[in-house]
């Protein structure tokens, strides 16, 4: 284990107005290993529940069918969520160098999303639902959502206008996408008529439900999943690298391009359904024309370790970081090509979804998070590094290992489920019955089980570093540097050579 | 379908879509600059942020930028071709309607004589058949066995079709009925009918009696009084009523069980049993086959001379005179 030293800061003046409000990011980031491992536990015994379906005994709030939301919900937005929320607030007040515009209205999003999360919990194993998949929850707590999301708003785009730099940094461009756009999202796709205090019905119907209802749920995936994300990435990548993002070009281009597309995609759910044949073409040619986009990240976030690749041997939390990247890629090419109308009439409804998701849900979205809260968590604690390095090393393979696992078995389960469920015999009847399908997949659900198992038990060694580290160290809030801002201050080591400022 | 389509949305579809795809290309050919020659390196872009991070201005790689026209090309050709501009159904005339249509032609046409093949041939004669038993199979395990199991020996609630109890008849003309149209099982709630919990308790140990049970004998007698409302739909001898589907209450063969707990809850609650109806998906010919498939499993009863045994009359429900009271009659029941 290695010692964590206690940085020497300069004993500044502790007036708040001075220091950047990292209490809110404290709080964000410990909840953000504690709604982890939650989420994540439940995710372990769902996927155990379709090995052994009498596990829970026949429990009614502890059926698959109620744990399920219950686990995307908690991995989404209540584990993701807090990410976004720590990692945002970090990074727009270090990048604006500038405290957060309130403190009060931060500490409201904080604890009104605690609530949510824990309303969340309860109504969901209750069974009380909206029905609407990633939007589950009833419409009082959805009006909490949009309270809530709304002081957020206020206090980044509020922090963002008080700046002391003079340009915006790239990541807040992604993190302000990501608010606003779920804003809009979360908003209309809840839309509905309440009938009790928890029920409600929706203010679509039929087709147009359906349509908005993937509207909403595949940018949640882009905005919420990936937007948010890449926000992560563009402080966390460079920072930990130590080396400048890669292409300032690039990452005006792949945003727009990003945002611009994702609009369009959600009808290639909705393949082959009532859908218009129109609405899911369009679907599938945009969802084509996002590849290119969501690799530019990619590429903006590997390139930018191009002279520094030496670092990857020995820092595992810059291995989280490109790992994290690398299953975003393949990710977003999966995704295209899974929305082509013959490919979807194979893979839609088979596990082969449920891979693919996960393979974004946990290569991208869990390893981008867990390497900014390593980086993040000794410095909001007064410390230059984690409790112990090599914890993070094991954390960092054996939830690879996980993930691999995972999604490979999810491959090849899909894959087969779809070949059995179309395979007809020499007389046109099915070659296959259902429950033939789902015996089949019996050896591939016990290895995803064993890969969720592996990820889960990740979690828990971060846990336990994350707990030694704060024990460790005490509350820490830096200073904001006075000197004058971003434009005018001094170059960096790596920049010296380099001729400053080309415009654009 | 293009025709939800009104002029405007569909020109408001048309001119979104192609005005999007025109201005992807046009804002990536404004964003390609200079290529680096060999040796280069790109500049960092100025602004510096929270002590060291910065951007450095390299161009957009030739093979990414590359990889995005395509798909662009791609988009703008498949929507000539495809359905996506609005109303404009592409130059291929592709819908998932047609496709689906086509398909299901073409399954007609390579499939349709190997069942016609049997559509002439009477249901005793076809569950000798080998190959007619093995379709028919298939077709049971597609399409029944959620409910009555792969084995066809059914479940709570769900008739076992294997034994010789029927709940509206096992000949053939009776099967095809209930494949056909489907059946709805009613029984009412008879809690109040018959005075209460205690009743129901009477009328449960007299049921009970009815198939040999372990039962209370005086508190059977007392049902026995009261089974005389229940007798309407299950008869006087509780040997049932296939008219209605109302299960022989005589020969231990129980639909939902025949612990007293259970039988308690159908005369306190009633049941609600429903079959769906096959003729709309599975058609004539394929019912046939089932037919023949579930009357071969061992309890099928023989043809009624006065019924054509003619597989494509979509029987009403089985007529009352089917049930021949000397018939077990009951319904299938675990």
């Amino acid at each position: 284990m290695q010692a964590t030293a206690s940085l020497n800061h300069p004993a500044a003046s502790t007036s708040v107005s001075d220091t950047y409000n990292y209490k809110i990011v404290r709080q964000f980031a410990v909840m953000t290993v504690v709604w982890g491992i939650v989420g994540m536990l439940v995710g372990v015994i769902i996927a155990a529940q379709l090995i052994w379906p009498d596990l829970t005994m026949g429990i009614p709030f502890l059926s698959y069918g109620r744990l399920r939301p219950l686990h995307t919900n908690a991995v989404i937005f209540a584990f993701g969520g807090s990410a976004l929320f720590a990692t945002s607030y970090y990074v727009v007040q270090r990048t604006c160098q500038t405290r957060l515009l309130s403190d009060g209205l931060a500490a409201l999003t904080f604890w009104g999303w605690q609530v949510i999360i824990v309303l969340a919990a309860i109504t969901l194993p209750l069974g009380f639902t909206s029905g609407k998949e990633y939007a589950e929850l009833e419409w009082p707590i959805d009006i909490l959502i949009a309270v809530v999301w709304v002081a957020y708003a206020i206090v980044f785009f509020g922090t963002i206008m008080k700046r002391r730099t003079q340009h915006i940094y790239v990541a807040n461009w992604f993190y302000g996408a990501f608010i606003i756009t779920v804003a809009v999202l979360h908003i209309v796709n809840s839309a509905a008529m309440p009938a009790e205090v928890l029920k409600s019905y929706s203010a679509y119907s039929g087709v147009q439900d359906a349509m908005i209802q993937w509207w909403y749920g595949h940018n949640a995936v882009g905005f919420f999943l990936t937007a948010g994300f890449l926000g992560i990435m563009y402080y966390f990548v460079p920072k930990q690298a130590e080396r400048p993002v890669y292409s300032y070009r690039l990452s005006v281009v792949h945003f727009w391009a990003l945002i611009f597309t994702y609009m369009w995609a959600g009808p290639h759910h909705l393949h082959y359904t009532a859908l218009p044949d129109w609405a899911q073409s369009l679907g599938m040619i945009f969802s084509l024309v996002l590849l290119a986009p969501s690799w530019g990240g990619m590429i903006n976030g590997i390139m930018t370790l191009s002279g520094a690749w030496h670092k990857l041997r020995d820092d595992p939390i810059l291995k989280f970081l490109i790992v994290s990247l690398s299953f975003y890629g393949m990710s977003t090419f999966e995704g295209p090509m899974m929305s082509i109308k013959t490919v979807n009439s194979l893979a839609h409804y088979t596990d082969w979804v449920v891979g693919h998701v996960h393979s974004g849900a946990l290569g991208w979205v869990a390893f981008i998070s867990i390497g900014a809260m390593y980086y993040l968590i000794p410095r909001v604690f007064g410390l230059r590094q984690m409790y112990s390095v090599p914890l993070i090393s094991l954390h960092f393979w054996i939830a690879t290992l996980g993930v691999v696992l995972y999604i490979a078995s999810m491959w090849i389960a899909g894959v087969m489920q779809g070949l059995m469920w179309r395979a007809v015999n020499t007389d046109g009847t099915l070659t296959y019955t259902f429950a033939e399908s789902v015996k089949a997949s019996y050896p591939y659900w016990t290895i995803r089980l064993i890969g969720g198992v592996m990820f889960f038990s990740g979690m828990l060694i971060m846990a336990y570093n994350v707990f030694k580290t704060v024990s460790a160290g005490k509350a820490y809030d830096a200073p904001i540097p006075q000197d004058l801002p971003a434009g005018s201050t001094p170059m960096p080591a790596f920049a010296k050579a380099a001729s400053p400022a080309q415009g654009d | 379908m293009t025709e939800h389509l009104t002029a405007l949305w569909h020109w408001y579809v048309t001119i979104a879509t192609i005005v999007s795809l025109i201005a992807c290309a046009i804002f990536l050919k404004m964003q390609t600059t200079r290529r680096l020659p060999k040796g280069e390196k790109a500049e960092l872009h100025g602004n510096v942020w929270d002590e060291d991070l910065a951007e450095l201005n390299n161009p957009l790689p030739n093979w990414w930028r590359w990889l995005f026209y395509i798909t662009l090309i791609f988009s703008a050709l498949y929507l000539l071709f495809f359905p996506g501009l609005g109303a404009f159904g592409g130059k291929l005339g592709w819908s998932s309607t047609g496709q689906y249509q086509a398909e299901v032609k073409q399954a007609e046409a390579e499939f349709g004589p190997l069942f016609a093949k049997f559509e002439k041939t009477d249901v005793p004669t076809l569950a000798k058949d080998a190959q007619a038993t093995a379709m028919g199979q298939r077709l049971f395990l597609n399409y029944c066995a959620q409910c009555h199991g792969s084995d066809a020996a059914g479940g709570k609630g769900f008739p076992n079709l294997k034994d010789k109890d029927w709940l509206y008849g096992g000949d053939p003309a009776a099967i095809l009925a209930t494949l056909n149209n489907g059946r709805a099982g009613v029984m009412p709630a008879m809690i109040d009918a018959v005075g209460g919990e205690e009743g129901v308790k009477e009328v449960v140990s007299y049921v009970r009696s009815l198939s040999g049970l372990k039962h209370d004998a005086a508190l059977a007698a007392k049902g026995q009084a009261k089974f005389a409302i229940c007798a309407a739909c299950h008869g006087q001898d509780g040997k049932g009523m296939r008219a209605l589907g109302a299960p022989n209450l005589t020969d231990n063969i129980w639909l939902y069980g025949s612990p007293e707990e259970t039988i308690a809850e159908s005369i306190r609650h009633g049941r609600n049993n429903n079959m769906p109806a096959q003729l709309e998906r599975l058609g004539p010919a394929k019912l046939h086959l089932l037919t023949a498939y579930v009357w071969g499993l061992g309890g099928g009863e023989p043809p009624i001379a006065t019924e054509p045994a003619a597989p494509t009359v979509p029987a009403e429900a089985p007529p009352a005179a089917a049930a021949p009271a000397t018939a077990s009659a009951a319904p299938t029941k675990k």
